[in-house]
């Protein structure tokens, strides 16, 4: 491994760290003023202009906030909780193609932290160990909210997770790649796959939001039945970890939606630029497509309201693993005519 | 069963459609309504900077009026205690002396006039009864406070300043009432 190498890895590694803290950050501030402009309301507009520094403020708060560790908790689990939460949310940012290849101090610079081959699957994964910082933190708080809080969480993982990875196995067989470099390549142009796969883009993103636990699938932190649900008890930074994990969950998997179905970078009339033109407007298009999806999520949040337990359990593994399942069958039989395979 | 008031509705226990099955349609109709607020007024009075403005015949706190040359109006005739349906008014008559006609309208004048605000109810009632066009209720809202005392509002808080009179126009009857 050269030195350069490092050094690009390294800035980028930092860039996407700070990246998401940022747009975490003003996402809080853009889910209050969503909320606000849905319900003919204003918003926070007191730090500074428009509320500019409203996340800021909210921060500083939260720092300056008592610590508290409930008597009764199991204090290391209490505290590796939200670092779990935080720590998943993370990593997953790490395998997505941010943009095409980018021409710099003569070389080619990925804009992507790591190519893993398996990329998909990676980010599958980190997510479901996700729901562990939620159990842990609801379990250890020693709380009967918390507890169920969590239980409904990580049953609610566990049902969506498999609707979602049937939906994400029909992508890759008609990308026929795990890596999400080769899945957004396949999608040039105009080719999205939400054309091609809108059953599976719909369970997939419904999944979504039950893995992001937003409403209508907020279950494991419902405030009108469980007080917060798995952060009860929790105060100070790691109910900012908890909440800060949950909109970064929610911008990696708007970008996961926009790489999957939405052609990632790709763009109509993509093929009138090339090298750093392509790359900037390609990343300037994928980010756009992500922040279309934040808002989807929040204008989602702000206009349906929380499903029940039974109804949410009978959604998932009544509905979606079979229409799922069926979709992935339909997708691999028409893949296999398409390619001959029955003729030989 | 026939029913006796013909007012009762049968419950409807229709089985849902496919469409209404699928629930997409009403997620994207539900979803629509909430976008078109986006583009709404917003309902909200930024209040430390805005006020509202309130209806004219608002009730608020009393004034103790003056006239045109400064003195008191109210000659303690008790007609607003006794009107009063919160028993919230208390006062104490007196003689005006030689000397003291530019401070008192009449020959009788109230030396202590005081309304409970806690007690009172703002009904107006007062108003009403005052012969003398002495009380009236304005827009101005009782502050606050943390003592109970304090809510005892004495002459020194309702009788309006010379140089500061309380404009109570929008409450008058126009054309029936002169003083």
């Amino acid at each position: 491994m050269d030195g350069g190498l490092l050094i690009e890895k390294l800035i980028l590694v930092v860039a996407l760290f700070s990246i998401t803290l940022l747009i975490a950050m003003y996402s809080t501030y853009l889910e209050r003023k969503v909320a606000a402009w849905f319900q003919d309301r204003i918003g926070p507009d007191r730090a500074g202009k428009w509320g500019i520094l409203q996340p800021l403020a909210d921060g500083t708060k939260m720092f300056f906030k008592e610590d508290f560790i409930p008597l009764n908790s199991d204090k290391w689990l209490f505290i590796l909780g939200p670092g779990i939460a935080m720590f998943t949310a993370l990593m997953t940012g790490s395998v997505i193609t941010w943009g095409p290849n980018f021409e710099a101090f003569g070389r080619t610079i990925v804009l992507q932290v790591a190519d893993v081959n398996v990329g998909i699957l990676f980010i599958m994964g980190f997510v479901s160990i996700g729901v562990y910082g939620i159990m842990i933190g609801g379990w250890a708080s020693n709380n009967k909210y918390s507890l169920f809080g969590a239980i409904r969480a990580s049953s609610q993982m566990i049902s969506y997770e498999l609707a979602m990875g049937v939906s994400v196995i029909t992508i890759v067989m008609m990308s026929g790649s795990l890596s999400l470099r080769d899945i957004v390549d396949a999608q040039h142009g105009m080719g999205w796959f939400v054309f091609k796969q809108p059953v599976a883009f719909l369970i997939f993103f419904v999944c979504a939001l039950a893995e992001c636990n937003r409403a209508p699938f907020d279950l494991a932190e419902c405030e009108s039945e469980l007080i917060g649900g798995y952060h009860t008890e929790y105060g100070s930074m790691k109910l900012g970890f908890f909440l800060f994990a949950e909109y970064i969950n929610m911008f990696i998997s708007s970008a996961v939606i926009a790489s999957l179905f939405f052609g990632g970078y790709n763009f109509p009339g993509m093929d009138a630029f090339s090298g750093n033109t392509l790359a900037i407007i390609g990343t300037l298009a994928f980010f756009a497509k992500i922040f279309f999806f934040i808002f989807v999520f929040m204008w989602i949040r702000w206009t349906l309201p929380r499903f029940r337990y039974d109804q949410l359990m009978h959604l998932g593994w009544k509905k979606m693993i079979p229409i799922a399942l069926v979709n992935l069958l339909i997708t691999a039989v028409v893949i296999a005519a398409y390619n001959g395979w029955f003729n030989k | 069963m026939q029913s006796l008031s013909n007012r009762s509705k049968l419950v409807s226990n229709k089985k849902l459609s496919f469409m209404e099955k699928l629930y997409i349609p009403a997620i994207l109709g539900g979803m629509l309504i909430t976008f078109k607020h986006l583009f709404r007024k917003n309902n909200t009075l930024k209040y430390p900077e805005e006020t509202k403005k309130f209806a004219p015949v608002y009730r608020g706190m009393h004034v103790l009026k003056r006239d045109e040359e400064g003195r008191e109006n109210c000659t303690a005739c008790g007609l607003c205690a006794v009107a009063c349906p919160a028993e919230a008014i208390t006062m104490t008559a007196n003689e005006r002396e030689k000397g003291e006609e530019g401070l008192y309208r009449e020959e009788k004048y109230a030396e202590t006039y005081e309304i409970n605000m806690l007690r009172c109810i703002f009904c107006g009632l007062c108003e009403e009864a005052c012969p003398k066009e002495a009380i009236f209720l304005t827009d101005r809202i009782v502050p606050t406070n943390f003592e109970r005392g304090e809510f005892i509002y004495g002459k020194d808080r309702l009788v309006e300043k010379v140089d500061a009179r309380i404009d109570i126009s929008a409450r008058q009857f126009t054309g029936k009432r002169k003083i």
